[in-house]
């Protein structure tokens, strides 16, 4: 039985194979935040790497008032927008999610094309838009579970969505002209 | 939602970014690991002190249960990364001798494990009246010694390398995984009830001010404080059936906390003058108490100058308790209400990132910051650093030439990104100081309450520090004090007490430990001390011991031979000399008061009410703080004193200390109590 409650206790007592577990289990999650917001696997490998070497010195910050998945996703999305902020050379929006356009598990190229373009767009957004639409869209969490990680109160995310569904709603309807 | 709108949901979590490359985790993993290790090495173990999982764990049983005695105790063997804990064993073997197994709420495991059956065996034996000690109350009462002859672990030993001393296992991953009942106990701290405390308070520690002797150290120099947040921090801690810890209690705020009616000067040309009283010590009949009091001249309404107010505000994740955010807004919407239409306000974020939440805008649009105020939220990390320099930035560019300048700091004081080195932080804000932007700071919250920062801050910045607990505090630092706290009308106010030997051999001053100047800063206009704002009032209280008096404590030496003057100031006990600057100006003024009979007050019936309030707050603050000069005054005595001079009381803050005064008759310490 993984006990995770238990795993993190141990990790903040300085148990490093407790350490480890949580890394090994939570590293993929990180990647795929980092990656979705910054639509770069290089950019989300070195987010994913900041965030597993900044959790040595957070952990202990970690008091369990919320779940751990939600704290760290706090941790991730804060990351990436310090990563944003240092990240100097703005990148076309081209050359990010392209990945996505490959991707060979969706059965048709036309959808593949189709979602890096909504990554795009979505990455256009506002930034706080843009935050709450990929947790609420891509990462599927609830607007409580996303109003806890960008620090805002559930009817504020309810609100940012509305605005989402306006421009994306707005820009498919561009993309099927 | 009949629309393509589900069709982009589903694009969008359909979108899997491609899989992370293997050896882009196992760099990460391994970098991780290795500054794991590195803080984890023995050399870096003091940071995690176990005190502060059994404070956490104490403060929750003191809410459940205040009225018992606790027992606790603690081994920690190998260093804190292998260590056992057995916490909180809650019996009372003076009333009943019985072992209350219902009152046992969580045991708390860290990383070795122990059995239930074993705390139990060693939960029984009772405090032995003559020392003697089992050998269960060995393991459980003098953990240190066992420490201390453990041989230290080598350095490349894993951290997880079972203690030497204690017979059970170390707690294995494999343990948790494959036997719950034993990590259910690792997990108790995690539940929700023990959030609020975490017992992780930030005090500079306090060394109380020793007896001087005249005829060495005549002259005592300090610098003024009207800070006021140990009082509230104190009765927060009490509040909650805690006694503070002694670091949080600072004899002069606790005094300063309450307004005083001294006399005021009549114009702002002498900003204030220095009220005097020498009377008999209560808890010490061979010693007089020399109270100084101080009134800073008070701005009408209409002289009131144009305010600029940043407010920078905490937003991290650490701020959304009850007691902190939501009460900050309520704060702040006060303070809004005593500001002038004109006066601008402007809003600055910091949680992971720095940002400006309002431009500074009139206070006439209220509805418009009510707004903004209302949907702060907290998230995140704080990157305090970044956001006192973008509030200093916008103070900067909004500066008003003839009005306050001011940047109002609202924050628990946890700044855990960016600069968060104290001594570059208060450096920023010295710097910062000649540019004319003042700096208050409240503090909100406990648990995790950084008070050694905020007093950095608060005192390199030209600036005062309030501690805001409930909405009534945020009433009287932010609305009645406001103008106190807004308005500056001296600045770098020293005071420095010569005493007479011919009358005084001994004195100590109460208190201002943390604000001790030297005897040359005195005259040194470069050197900082603390403000006075409209109406503050400053007390300062010395115990003196009169020349001849049998309470004198330091012997005379042997080879000094007393020289005898015979001159006309033979008389006076000391002479005040007080230094100050006017707001706009770097060069100081000085006010000086001789002590003599005059100012001698016999019968205790003619003691002025505000010194003998003032007297009954400092021997409650240093009672707190386990004085050794108070005696055997008790806290009774603090209550019999303090009903004797609750004066008019028109905001009722004095009888709230007797209150006070009352809780802490009963609270338990956090500390151990070394029976």
């Amino acid at each position: 039985m993984y006990n995770e409650l238990a795993t993190i206790e141990l990790a903040k007592k300085g148990d490093s194979v407790a350490f480890q577990q949580l890394l090994e289990k939570h590293y993929s999650m990180m990647y795929r935040v980092a990656y979705r917001f910054t639509g770069q696997a290089q950019d989300a490998e070195d987010i994913a790497q900041e965030v597993c070497v900044g959790l040595v010195g957070k952990l202990q910050g970690f008091n369990g008032k919320s779940s751990f998945s939600t704290w760290l996703y706090r941790v991730v999305v804060n990351t990436c927008r310090d990563f944003h902020k240092k990240v100097s050379t703005h990148r076309t929006l081209d050359k990010c999610y392209i990945e996505l356009e490959k991707n060979e598990l969706s059965d048709k190229h036309d959808s593949n094309k189709k979602i890096a373009w909504l990554y795009r767009n979505i990455a256009n957004l506002e930034q706080s838009l843009k935050e709450t639409a990929l947790l609420v869209l891509a990462e599927e969490l609830s607007h409580a579970e996303a109003g806890n990680i960008l620090g805002c109160a559930e009817s504020t995310i309810s609100w940012r969505m509305s605005e989402v569904r306006k421009h994306l709603k707005n820009a498919m309807g561009s993309y099927h002209e | 939602m009949n629309d393509n709108f589900d069709e982009i949901a589903d694009l969008l979590k359909n979108g899997k970014p491609p899989e992370p490359s293997d050896m882009a985790k196992n760099l990460a993993i391994s970098k991780a690991m290795a500054e794991f290790e590195k803080k984890n090495s023995p050399t870096h173990q003091g940071i995690t002190p176990v005190d502060r999982l059994i404070d956490t764990v104490k403060a929750v049983f003191n809410n459940l249960i205040g009225e018992f005695t606790m027992k606790k105790a603690y081994i920690t063997a190998g260093g804190v990364c292998a260590c056992l804990v057995a916490v909180s064993i809650m019996y009372d073997p003076y009333l009943s001798g019985q072992y209350t197994k219902s009152l046992i709420t969580p045991e708390v495991v860290t990383t070795g494990v122990i059995e239930k059956e074993q705390i139990s065996s060693h939960l029984l034996p009772k405090p032995k009246a003559d020392g003697s000690s089992t050998k269960s109350d060995m393991l459980l009462a003098s953990p240190p010694r066992a420490t201390l002859q453990a041989p230290p672990p080598p350095i490349e030993a894993p951290v997880y390398t079972p203690p030497p001393i204690v017979a059970p296992p170390p707690i294995t991953l494999g343990a948790i995984y494959n036997n719950a009942p034993a990590s259910i106990a690792v997990m108790d701290r995690t539940q929700p009830y023990s959030y609020h405390n975490e017992g992780r308070d930030k005090f500079e520690q306090i060394k109380q001010n020793s007896i001087k002797l005249v005829k060495e150290e005549p002259v005592s120099t300090f610098s003024v404080d009207v800070d006021t947040s140990s009082y509230s921090f104190m009765r927060a801690s009490l509040n909650n059936n805690v006694l503070p810890q002694k670091d949080a209690v600072r004899v002069e705020e606790m005094i300063n906390y309450f307004s005083y009616d001294y006399e005021v000067p009549k114009d702002k040309s002498e900003p204030f003058k220095a009220n005097v009283a020498v009377f008999a010590t209560p808890w010490n009949p061979d010693t007089k108490l020399l109270h100084i009091g101080i009134k800073g001249y008070q701005l009408e309404q209409k002289e009131k100058p144009h305010s600029n107010l940043v407010f920078l505000i905490d937003t991290s994740g650490s701020m959304s308790e009850v007691n902190k955010l939501p009460l900050l807004k309520n704060s702040l919407k006060l303070l809004l209400n005593t500001l002038q239409a004109d006066d601008t306000v402007a809003i600055v974020t910091y949680a992971g990132n720095a940002g400006i939440a309002l431009e500074p805008t009139k206070v006439s649009e209220t509805s418009k910051i009510i707004n903004i105020l209302d949907n702060l939220g907290a998230g995140g990390s704080t990157a305090g650093a970044q956001g006192i320099k973008t509030a200093y930035d916008l103070a900067e560019r909004h500066f008003n030439k003839n009005g306050v300048n001011r940047v109002l700091l609202a924050t628990d004081g946890d700044f855990n990104v960016g600069i968060t080195n104290q001594e570059e932080l208060k450096s920023f804000i010295e710097r910062k100081r000649d540019s004319g932007i003042f700096l208050s700071v409240l503090g909100f919250g406990m648990g995790n309450y950084n008070d050694s920062l905020m007093q950095t801050l608060a005192q390199n910045g030209n600036g005062n520090a309030a501690y805001i607990d409930n909405l009534n505090e945020a009433r009287k630092a932010l609305v009645d004090e406001a103008s106190s706290t807004l308005f500056t009308i001296a600045k770098d106010v020293k005071i420095q007490v010569e005493f007479n030997p011919e009358q005084v051999s001994e004195y100590r001053l109460i208190g201002y430990e943390t604000r001790m100047l030297n005897r040359e800063d005195f005259n040194n206009d470069k050197v900082d001390a603390g403000d006075i704002g409209s109406g503050h009032t400053v007390t300062a209280i010395y115990e003196i011991t009169p020349v001849g008096s049998k309470a004198k404590l330091i012997d005379d030496s042997r080879y000094q031979k007393p020289e005898i003057k015979a001159d006309k100031q033979n008389g006076e006990y000391a002479f005040i000399k007080i230094r100050y600057k006017l707001p706009d100006s770097d060069i100081s003024k000085l006010v000086t008061t001789p002590v003599d009979s005059k100012n001698e007050y016999k019968a205790i019936s003619d003691i002025p009410t505000d010194s003998k309030f003032a007297t009954s707050v400092a021997a409650f603050a240093q009672l707190l703080r386990g004085d050794s000069y108070i005696k055997s005054f008790s806290y009774d005595d603090v209550i019999n004193l303090a009903q004797s001079a609750k004066g008019e009381d028109k905001f009722g803050y004095r009888a709230e200390f007797i209150n006070t005064v009352r809780l802490a008759k009963n609270a338990p310490a956090l500390t151990p109590t070394g029976q």
